[in-house]
């Protein structure tokens, strides 16, 4: 039997079961709609129709723009198996993010592939506290999503530096039963970071399972928090990536001192066992010393 | 067996090899010395990516056939993994028919450009040539002649697109597209299939793409072969994770009757010493995709890379020593070999040694690293290695190391390679639950056909040997093919 899928079929006459028409770049990752939700926050809808038919919550594709281009992780946001795409939201921090941000609808992605890694581990268990920080929440939707529909209470904290940071709001009331905004500086929802959020809920009623998506240092200090507590967390973890199969090593972590291969391994781990603090450094290995200065003015007014 | 000692007999016999022979005495030809392939100088080469070898002239080449005594009994095919009818293509060779020399090399390697390249021949034909076995001399260049022929044959522009029987309109896919598969895949569109190569990176090639080094085996050679598979209609399918884009089961809804992985020995191994995840501190997969695949050093391109100055590389296999050559010439001031046996132990082709050794690698052998130090920012700055000495022989056969007690120093460093093996690719076994595993992760198969516990899953190379050779990689796809081809009907 050969599978069709409309969508593929619609932008570019090509079936997708047809390996007839080769180079598979050639009828599939072309973006079919863009749009903003702040200046430097970009969500994607690409024509994917095998990984949207494959993949699960957690799942992530390593994309790459441009014949020169490196080779970077997004998870998938969202998919439509009926049109054969995935959502991608691309927060513009270095040349590739930027590359991708600048693409518009009708162009193509040189190179997607996935779903790649574990999907996430979803069950009943009663009370979810998810949080995401900054582009974090793009992959934490799925995930809140997920548990919601496996009949959990859903209680989301979403932060961001500033307003216009915040982004996905919708669409997590849509899978929340509550969700809490942080903003650093108070524009927006609570003023404050997002540990104090968690921490209210937590002090207000029993919560089974915590969820934590977004920077490394928000997920490290997130935790913190639910260790002091005894909350079973899972973590998503973001490290640098390159082949996505297992193949470099690049993307390894320690957790409960044991080496892992975030991409094969994970991405979700339980974030009491991670070892942040090296995450951390392995995450600046390419930075130079100037934007490193830049973000450890940041980190620390996050802690602050 | 029988048949084919027949048929070599018969061969030789034929009236342009009786005539060849009788042209020069054998005494002439054994008192020849063996060509010196001329290469790039040491001090030029390991600044440049150029390959450095470069190849024999055709004098060269008549003259080192010559030397093959194209003898009655030709221990040489038993060393072959492939079984090459080597003195037929060296006589070719003498004879000055260098297209006929590469078609005799394609009745049984789909990849002699890259074979004459890579090969260990030193332990596999040449080992058991007469001259290393009897004369007690060095053996005839049957790789350096491989090489000459097969390049004849790509730079003549008349390259040969292989017969295909009458097509038989039925699916058959490999997963991977290294050595296996593309040895795989050219049997199957011989022999009529509809082939579809799928392959997880975004290039086609495997090892030979990603980890073997331009210097050593450029790709432009292993993209004459693949286009010549895309000439007899083989389709390749990047960025596609067979387990992960789509699962057996949907290929098969799809129409694919039967399957070769050959999905590579992926994982590599660490030591698990404290430090080891420092900043700096590669995997031999790591540093040489990065160069290789992503051209990390080269600033046109967006992958980053360190580029160290003082790198230590641990290990004595070709992964370990195309790191370190790749290192000297990225500019390193120091290139260090770390290797916790001696010389004579390390598994890394005899050539690659000396080619290492000629560009000023430093050889650290007996040494084994116990630690790794870094900044404050954790980028690698230190490492602590400890002496060794060599015991009693291990279940290898080699003798085994052992620490010796205080010896430990520090040396400066601020890029480190781990190359200390590699583990079978779990992807697929993972996303089959049926499939026959050994202990150590390889995928189980039945030698003789290369068939897994799922009938229609044939399965080849390094996902079934561990860590091996092209060749052997080759030669598995090849017998899956053939065992195949019979499974798919209903033999
Ligand atoms: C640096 C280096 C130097 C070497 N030097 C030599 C040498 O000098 N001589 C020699 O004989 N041997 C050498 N070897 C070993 C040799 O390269 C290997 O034995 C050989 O390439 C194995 O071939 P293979 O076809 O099994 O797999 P590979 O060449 O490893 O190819 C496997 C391919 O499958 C793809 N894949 C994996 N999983 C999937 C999936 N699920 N779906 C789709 N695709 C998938 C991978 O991305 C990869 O491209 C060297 C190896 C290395 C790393
Ligand atoms: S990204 Fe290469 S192993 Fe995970």
């Amino acid at each position: 039997m050969i599978l069709s899928f409309p969508a593929c079929f619609h932008y570019f006459s090509c079936k997708i079961g047809d390996f007839g028409i080769i180079d598979s770049r050639t009828c599939m990752n072309k973006i079919v709609a863009k749009t903003y939700f702040s200046e430097s926050v970009v969500k994607l809808v690409v024509d994917a129709p095998r990984i949207a038919k494959s993949r699960r919550a957690g799942h992530f594709v390593i994309v790459r723009t441009g014949e020169k281009g490196e080779r970077i992780p997004l998870t998938i946001a969202d998919a439509d198996m009926d049109q054969g795409t995935i959502t991608l939201v691309i927060q513009k921090v270095g040349v590739t993010s930027a590359r991708l941000c600048s693409l518009e609808a009708g162009d193509f992605i040189t190179d997607v592939v996935g779903p790649l890694g574990k999907p996430t581990h979803i069950g009943k268990v009663g009370t979810v506290l998810a949080s995401g920080g900054g582009v974090g929440v793009a992959p934490l939707l799925p995930i809140v999503e997920a548990f919601k529909k496996a009949g959990n209470k859903l209680i989301t904290v979403l932060a961001a530096r500033t307003k216009e940071l915040i982004i996905l709001e919708d669409q997590m009331r849509r899978h929340s039963d509550e969700v809490i905004i942080m903003t650093d500086d108070g524009s927006y929802g609570k003023k404050g970071l997002v540990t104090q959020g968690m921490e209210e809920v937590i002090a207000r009623e029993k919560i089974d399972l915590a969820v934590t998506v977004g920077p490394a240092i928000m997920m490290k200090y997130a935790s913190l928090l639910t260790g002091k507590y005894n909350i079973p967390t899972v973590a998503s973890l973001n490290t640098l990536m390159m082949d996505g199969t297992g193949m470099c090593g690049a993307c390894r972590v320690t957790v409960d001192g044991k080496t892992q291969f975030v991409c094969v391994d994970g991405p979700e781990f339980d974030a009491h066992k991670v070892d942040f603090d090296e995450m951390l450094l392995r995450l600046d290995a390419y930075k130079s010393a100037e934007t490193e200065a830049y973000e450890k003015y940041l980190e620390s007014h996050i802690k602050a | 067996m029988e048949d084919r000692k027949a048929y070599l007999k018969k061969e030789r016999e034929q009236e342009w090899r009786v005539e060849l022979r009788g042209k020069m005495k054998n005494r002439e030809r054994t008192e020849l010395d063996r060509v010196v392939m001329s290469e790039q100088d040491p001090g030029v080469r390991n600044r440049n990516f150029t390959e450095v070898n470069r190849g024999l002239t055709a004098e060269q080449a008549i003259t080192e056939a010559s030397r093959c005594l194209d003898c009655v009994n030709p221990t040489c095919i038993t060393g072959c993994p492939v079984e090459i009818n080597i003195p037929k293509f060296i006589k070719k060779i003498e004879a000055g028919e260098f297209m006929e020399a590469a078609k005799v090399l394609k009745e049984t390697n789909t990849l002699p450009a890259v074979c004459g390249r890579v090969c260990p021949q030193e332990v596999q034909c040449e080992q058991a040539c007469f001259y290393t076995q009897k004369l007690k001399k060095p053996a005839v260049a049957i790789g350096y002649l491989e090489r000459f022929a097969a390049d004849y044959e790509q730079q003549s522009g008349k390259i040969s697109v292989p017969e295909i029987l009458s097509r038989k309109g039925r699916r058959v896919a490999s997963i991977g597209s290294g050595p296996a598969g593309l040895a795989f895949a050219g049997d199957m569109a011989k022999m009529g299939y509809d082939v579809t190569v799928f392959e997880a990176l975004h290039e086609i090639g495997g090892v030979l793409k990603y980890g073997i080094p331009e210097f050593r085996l450029p790709n432009k050679i292993v993209d004459v072969e693949i286009d010549i598979l895309k000439k007899m209609g083989v389709k390749f399918v990047t960025n596609f994770v067979v387990g992960k884009t789509a699962t057996m089961k949907d290929l098969k809804q799809e129409g694919f009757e039967a399957f070769l992985v050959g999905s590579g020995a992926g994982l590599p191994n660490f030591m698990h010493i404290p430090g080891e995840n420092y900043i700096g501190i590669y995997s031999s997969n790591e540093y040489l995709t990065r160069v290789n695949l992503m051209h990390a050093a080269d600033p046109d391109y967006d992958t980053p890379m360190i580029s160290g100055k003082k790198v230590a590389v641990i290990g004595g296999g070709n992964t370990a020593m195309d790191s370190v050559r790749t290192s000297k010439r990225l500019g390193a001031d120091r290139s260090m070999i770390i290797y916790r046996r001696s010389i004579e132990e390390m598994p890394a082709r005899v050539e690659e040694i000396k080619h290492a050794r000629e560009e000023g690698i430093e050889f650290l052998n007996l040494h084994n690293p116990v630690e790794y130090f870094a900044d404050d920012r954790g980028r690698v700055n230190r490492m602590r290695v400890q002496k060794m000495e060599l015991g009693a022989p291990d279940a290898s056969g080699r003798r085994r190391p052992i620490p010796i007690e205080g010896s430990e120093y520090e040396i400066d460093v601020d890029m480190v390679v781990v190359s200390v093996g590699v583990s079978p690719n779990p992807l697929i076994p993972g996303s089959m639950k049926q499939l026959d595993v050994t202990k150590w992760g390889t995928i189980h198969v039945d030698p003789d056909t290369m068939q897994t516990s799922i009938p229609e899953m044939f399965a080849g190379g390094d996902i079934v040997r561990g860590g091996a050779t092209v060749i052997l990689a080759m030669g598995d796809g090849r017998k899956a093919a053939t065992a195949m081809d019979h499974y798919l009907n209903g033999n």
